[in-house]
């Protein structure tokens, strides 16, 4: 696919560097920072250009004439649509997708369509990362909690404790522990490594279970594996930026919100934005401040500015003083894995939870959905089957019966509507079932989306 | 340094790149010149030390970093610079001693067309076109031609790549993926010059020299099948030919590739580098054709016009072939023609040099200079076309013109010392270093008579030369080393 990338930022960057890894894609990257350009040039096999990538000349010179799709990812939403724009209206390119952030677009549903501005699909990285730390928040046991089949089943990270019913023992003791609850182990991390989760495997202290089940069998399933956390009541929010806001206006009706901002300006628009959620002008790393707002007694303390390091220790700080849990946005993949170790409780790395969303769109083979987990080092992918037993790979065959690359596996199936279905080696594919795999090697994902591709476009 | 990564490679390339002695087996099997076994020794010789060389380390696949990219790309020359000669020892031709071997192989794949070999003519038909596959193939780059072939190479073709094209700015990719630029490139590269052997053989040349000289004329490289040179053919269509040939070739590739793609000549015509190479060749043939009609060197104008031209030309562009006894020229004319060859082609052409576009930023800087002195405080940012340029390209290409004239004063130096006269040793170092071919005094005509020492020097000269000295530069400095 001949891909054209605006903007080379953390997402942006991100992005192109995941899909240059894929042979068959070719990719043009547009950004106004040469320096940014040249380091992306120097390490990934793709081409660069630099200036505005909304002028057509621009889009023109990067190929847009016969580009198969427009990732719009600069910091304005202006710019992103525009640039959707120009080459909609003068090179017809076939798929556009606009990173739109203000609120202000994006509850318009008629703004961005073909007849308006052209784009086919909008994503937002803060509303996206809004909802992810709001499942984490509901969940509070929980490390990630990843939607599919739109949030029919849920892919949960727990870390087991010695308090958790299923610990120390056998997976396959699971379906007599809770019977009536359909659920499947779809990947172990212990000490970092992954193990495959076969029948015999014995669940240790410590370690991240990965498990797809149900939306409504989670909590049950969560207990399994350790004591429930106390529901969440009171969540301190430090940054009341994009994110901080609007997770403030979500979270506000069932908890007590308070947010911290340190521009005045930022502040008042807040105030006026929420309506029982307490707004605090101040410093998130100004332990007078945390004391007076009673820290200790907080659930959750998420840092959500744009600033990594003040993000990394006022949640240090945070826990230090009391706080339950503290959850920090960080960028920096480097960072991740450095904090994730013990200082502070549930890093999330914002453009990962965005290349997920986007991939859904990049990927062929109708994939509706793709998840990084949390260590990157595996995928969780949603697929639909089309065709019939003869196009298609997959329909009409029990899951023994597909040829299922090395390191993938299949997890669950979601049939219509309502049902539910967790995969086991006899059961039957369908026409348009989603289904649900494990790839725990990335670089598997082409031969998976050739797997759900239908008839005769797969030679 | 992944010394095991880059064993693999060099392996690997040595194996790919046994399969290029086959057309001469071909060739010579079919003319049955009887001179066919040296290749076929060679290619066993070939494969062998290919095989060696990675079988041992055949798992060894990681992404090749900046460093490794130069060192594969200088080896790769060398060694294949070396190797190539074997055929041609093998083949015992006038008893060729293995130093003389070695600077025509080495001549043939950097382009530069200087021959020690006397008798030409009377060589077999499979070593004739094996020199002249060795130009065509060192033309656009070995290493180009690897990356288009060889997917594997990914993200490190570019590093290669990088460090065998000419040309001052290296980061322009025609297209997103670096195998498909390469394949674009050879895919011109192979238009050129199926066009250019069909209007040789169109205008009178036979087919075998049609196909040879076509080789070394969209190379730039200057080697052909006859002691004379294209002066053989006595054909005035064939030297018009040859001049839209080269004057092709000596342009930038991706500038033919734009120009393709859109379907119109504008690119060519906004292109200042492009200008600057017209306007430098035209400015020069002008003076010469001048000259040698106010000499009367030659009987008629027209003569004078064609013979001027020609010449200029194919000095002006590297290329190298003649027609005239051009280095007994009156005047200053043979050491003008010399002069033109250190400017050489366009940045990405075939041609060598300096390159146009260091040129004429050299005159920019020069001139900014200048103003500076009449406008202490003004800002001025040297533009190329309309787009200023960073200042970091400026001063490596100060670095660079520095280079080149230390290296070629160092090296006139050398061969003096080893018993060359000063123009002998002078033309030689530009003829080499510029991969240009003929030069003047003792090798007007060819290498034949220099000693032993100098031709070793000389091949050190025409692979700095090729690759734009910095490449190999690099590897002589103890930072490269260093971990």
């Amino acid at each position: 696919m001949n891909i054209i990338i605006l903007g080379a930022g953390q997402v942006g960057s991100s992005v192109a560097t995941q899909l240059a890894r894929e042979e068959s894609n070719e990719i043009t990257v547009i950004d106004i920072n040469q320096d940014i350009l040249s380091e992306l040039q120097d390490r990934l096999d793709l081409r660069t250009i630099c200036g505005n990538g909304s002028y057509p000349a621009l889009l023109e010179s990067a190929g847009a004439d016969d580009a198969d799709m427009l990732i719009a990812l600069t910091n304005s939403d202006e710019i992103n649509m525009i640039a959707c724009q120009v080459a909609s209206s003068l090179f017809h390119t076939p798929t556009k997708i606009a990173r739109i952030r203000s609120p202000e677009y994006l509850n318009r549903p008629g703004l961005l369509s073909d007849d308006s501005i052209p784009v086919d699909f909008m994503i937002s990285p803060e509303s996206l990362v809004t909802e992810y730390i709001h499942h984490l928040i509901e969940h509070p046991s929980a490390l990630q909690v990843l939607d599919f089949a739109n949030g029919r089943v849920q892919l949960v990270a727990v870390k087991a404790y010695h308090d958790g019913l299923m610990v120390g023992r056998k997976l396959k003791t699971m379906s007599e522990h809770v019977p009536g609850v359909d659920m499947r182990v779809a990947a172990i991390f212990r000490d970092g490594e992954s193990i495959q989760p076969s029948a015999e495997c014995v669940i240790e202290a410590d370690d991240e279970v990965y498990f797809l089940a149900a939306r409504e069998h989670i909590p049950t399933v969560i207990s399994e594996m350790r004591k429930l956390d106390k529901p969440i009541k009171r969540v301190m929010l430090a940054g009341g930026g994009n994110i901080g806001g609007q997770l403030a206006a979500i979270l506000e009706k069932e908890y007590q919100v308070k947010v911290i901002e340190a521009y005045p300006k930022r502040a008042r628009e807040l105030c006026a934005m929420l309506d029982s959620a307490i707004v605090l002008l101040g410093d998130a790393a100004d332990p007078d401040l945390l004391v007076e707002e009673n820290i200790e007694s907080m659930d959750v303390f998420c840092a959500l500015t744009n600033d990594d390091e003040a993000n990394i220790l006022s949640s240090m700080l945070a826990k230090r003083m009391g706080a339950k849990k503290v959850m920090s946005l960080i960028n920096r993949g480097a960072y991740v894995d450095l904090v994730e170790s013990g200082l502070i409780d549930i890093a999330i790395s914002p453009h990962q939870v965005t290349i997920g969303a986007l991939l859904a769109h990049i990927r062929r083979g109708d994939v509706v959905a793709v998840h990084a987990l949390r260590r990157g080092s595996a995928e969780a992918i949603e697929a639909i089957a089309h065709g019939d037993s003869s196009s298609s790979k997959v329909v009409g065959r029990s899951i023994d019966q597909i040829k299922l690359p090395e390191g993938t596996r299949i997890s669950a199936i979601v049939r219509g509507e309502e049902e539910v279905i967790i995969a086991h080696h006899d059961t039957v594919i369908e026409s348009e079932d989603h289904v649900i795999l494990f790839l725990t090697d990335k670089k598997k994902i082409t031969e998976v989306e050739k797997l759900f591709q239908v008839g005769f476009t797969y030679f | 340094m992944q010394l095991l990564v880059i064993q693999r490679i060099l392996g690997l390339l040595l194996i790919v790149f046994s399969s290029t002695l086959l057309p001469p087996i071909i060739v010579g099997l079919s003319y049955g010149d009887g001179a066919v076994m040296p290749f076929v020794e060679s290619i066993v010789v070939f494969l062998v030390i290919g095989f060696s060389l990675y079988i041992p380390v055949r798992k060894q696949k990681k992404e090749l970093r900046l460093r490794d990219g130069f060192l594969v790309v200088v080896l790769f020359w060398t060694v294949l610079g070396i190797a190539s000669g074997l055929p041609i020892y093998l083949s015992g031709i006038y008893e060729i001693s293995i130093t003389d071997s070695i600077f025509e192989s080495i001549s043939g794949l950097t382009t530069t067309g200087a021959t020690v070999i006397v008798g030409i003519d009377r060589l077999p038909h499979s070593l004739l076109i094996y020199r002249q596959e060795l130009q065509w193939l060192g033309g656009m780059g070995i290493i180009v031609l690897a990356v288009a072939v060889l997917p594997m190479l990914g993200v490190g073709g570019m590093q290669l790549f990088r460090a065998e094209t000419p040309g001052p700015v290296k980061d322009n990719k025609l297209t997103p993926r670096i195998t498909e630029t390469a394949k674009a490139l050879w895919y011109i590269y192979l238009g050129l010059t199926i066009s250019c052997a069909l209007a040789y053989w169109l205008a009178g040349m036979s087919g075998f020299d049609a196909v040879s000289h076509s080789f070394s004329t969209v190379a730039i490289g200057g080697f052909s099948t006859h002691d004379a040179s294209i002066g053989y053919f006595n054909n005035t269509g064939i030297q018009l030919i040859a001049i839209v040939f080269m004057l092709l070739s000596g342009v930038n590739f991706a500038l033919h590739f734009i120009a393709i793609r859109k379907r119109s000549l504008n690119p060519y015509q906004r292109d200042a580098e492009f200008r600057t190479y017209i306007g430098v060749l035209l400015a020069v043939s002008v003076v010469t054709i001048g000259y040698l009609q106010l000499n009367h060197t030659f009987d008629s104008t027209t003569d004078s016009i064609i013979e001027g031209l020609f010449q200029v030309v194919s000095i002006g562009t590297t290329t190298g072939f003649t027609t005239a006894e051009y280095y007994s020229w009156p005047g200053f004319l043979p050491v003008l023609l010399l002069y033109v060859s250190f400017i050489g082609g366009c940045s990405g052409s075939t041609g060598g040099g300096i390159k146009v576009i260091r040129i004429l930023l050299l005159v920019k800087q020069g001139a900014r200079e200048l103003k500076r002195l009449i406008h202490p405080n003004a800002q001025i940012v040297v533009k190329i076309g309309k787009k200023p340029l960073p200042e970091n390209v400026i001063e490596a290409v100060w670095g660079f013109f520095a280079a080149y004239f230390a290296i070629s004063a160092l090296m006139i130096l050398l061969l003096m010392a080893t018993g060359l006269n000063q123009e002998t040793a002078f033309s030689a170092v530009a003829a080499c270093l510029n991969n240009l071919g003929p030069g003047l005094g003792e090798v007007g005509q060819n290498f034949a008579y220099i000693n032993d020492p100098a031709k070793w020097i000389l091949c050190l000269a025409m692979l700095l030369g090729r690759l734009e000295i910095f490449t190999l530069l690099v590897l002589f400095t103890p930072a490269f080393w260093r971990k």
